[in-house]
């Protein structure tokens, strides 16, 4: 089967794991919120599952701590592909009010292959949703 | 042939498989609506099916791979089996044999047996935690629900036929309108909640604590087939309470609305049953359906034997 197809028919239903690798819990909260009745991502066949291996995007926040890389590395391979990467929050992008720490040597898009950039500390619910509406359109044109 | 085609089209895997996907948006829908969100288009659950089936099919390491990729097609090939029987007596009670109704409950607890083996030959510690879950579950919910399915046998003079029993309620009025059918009835939906592994009775999979529990370890067309296999049983389950309960099925004027409109009612009922409860812990589930549901079903047996 092409590439195309399979990318169209995950664009339909995207099956969301939820991975926090040492945010401070807000872009956690605000994703969440995408949830909740104002927003409702399920309108677009988005729903949170609970194994990486049932998942199509993987979506990371905050700054990745150094005990965090092997497990995310992990994370990631376990996940049936093809699947695709979202990173939310500042911290995921670059290191934001983390920069030059100790603790956080790498960036998300230096471990994983990210798709999707959603920067904001936190970024609000309407901000992920355009994110996510640019991204399945950009996987719909690439199947053409 | 013609065996074959009851088998796979109709009333069989096609026929079931796309009304499953239709009571499981129906599901979702309301679901959505309960909590004031607008909820997933009509197609969704296929598009899910869909997309399942194009993904890659991790298998992990260490695990009895025969077992592991068998076990979801162990419990599609018994769900449709059940619904393929279930309608046949539907459409056309004279192809009853007796005792058509012990193989249906024998073969509605393979799905559950097949979730089991999965987890088990998956070799991860979760999904095993998991499958022991399912276990108990399993031993809890059949004795209310064979309790609960007695009662039609025994108003319809004891026979263990599915036929002899349309027949009888298309004489005698619905089994549900007496006492007895209608105490059976409650038990026996409590215990479907329960068959169908859905919230309260979810804990076998409980997303929140054990990550999908039994199909941790699942992706791809496996996890799909074991995702139809749910969705059938959404639309078998409550089809054998409504012909053994409700007086089954009519095909005329106003009966196929009136039909639909019975598993309609059942379907919402089981959606607004998971929507407004919390999970149990799996030593309450045991506790609450061996002490009530139990207790319900066996005061509506002894009703049923003094005619009521
Ligand atoms: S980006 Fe801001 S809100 Fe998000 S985890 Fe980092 S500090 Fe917290």
């Amino acid at each position: 089967m092409n590439m195309g197809f399979k990318l169209n028919a995950l664009t339909r239903s995207l099956w969301v794991y939820h991975l926090s690798t040492g945010s401070c819990n807000n872009c956690d909260i605000e994703i969440l919120d995408c949830l909740t009745p104002r927003y409702d991502l399920e309108r677009f066949g988005i729903t949170l599952v609970g194994s990486p291996k049932h998942a199509d995007v993987l979506l990371v926040t905050g700054n990745m701590t150094l005990k965090n890389i092997p497990r995310v590395k992990k994370v990631y391979e376990s996940m049936a592909k093809p699947g695709v990467v979202i990173a939310v929050g500042t911290c995921a992008l670059g290191h934001g009010i983390f920069k030059g720490s100790y603790i956080c040597p790498q960036c998300v898009d230096e471990v994983l292959p990210v798709n999707l950039y959603i920067p904001g500390c936190p970024p609000k619910p309407e901000a992920i949703l355009a994110g996510v509406v640019k991204l399945i359109k950009h996987l719909r044109e690439k199947k053409t | 042939m013609n065996a074959l085609f009851s088998y796979l089209v109709f009333p069989g895997f096609l026929f079931t498989a796309g009304i499953g996907c239709v009571a499981s948006w129906l599901d979702r829908k309301v679901t959505a609506r309960v909590q004031w969100r607008v909820g997933p288009p009509f197609f969704q659950p296929v598009f899910d099916l869909a997309k399942l089936m194009v993904k890659e099919t991790v298998i992990p390491r260490g695990c009895v791979r025969t077992l592991f990729l068998g076990a979801p097609l162990f419990g599609l090939a018994a769900v449709t089996l059940v619904s393929t029987l279930i309608w046949k007596i539907l459409l056309n009670p004279e192809t009853a044999f007796a005792g058509d109704l012990i193989v249906i409950l024998y073969l509605l607890m393979i799905p559950g047996l097949s979730v089991i083996i999965g987890g088990f030959s998956s070799r991860n510690p979760i999904a095993s935690l998991g499958a022991s879950r399912e276990m108990k579950l399993m031993l809890a919910d059949e004795l209310p629900f064979i309790l609960a399915v007695s009662v039609p046998i025994i108003q319809a003079k004891g026979s263990i036929s599915l036929g002899f029993i349309l027949g009888y309620q298309e004489t005698y009025g619905m089994i549900l309108g007496t006492w007895s059918g209608a105490l059976a009835f409650i038990a026996a939906i409590l215990a479907m909640q329960a068959k169908l592994a859905l919230v309260p009775f979810d804990m076998a999979e409980a997303e929140t604590e054990l990550m999908g529990g039994v199909m941790v370890e699942y992706s791809g067309p496996p996890l799909a087939v074991f995702k139809l296999t749910r969705i059938m049983m959404l639309f078998t389950l409550p089809m054998l309470l409504v012909a053994l309960f409700m007086g089954g099925v009519r095909f005329s004027g106003f009966g196929i609305l009136w039909s639909v409109l019975k598993f309609a009612l059942l379907l919402v009922l089981v959606t607004l049953i998971r929507n407004t409860n919390p999970r149990l812990r799996i030593d309450q589930a045991v506790r609450f359906l061996w002490g009530p549901v139990a207790g319900i079903a066996a005061v509506a047996v002894v009703l049923a034997i003094l005619g009521l």
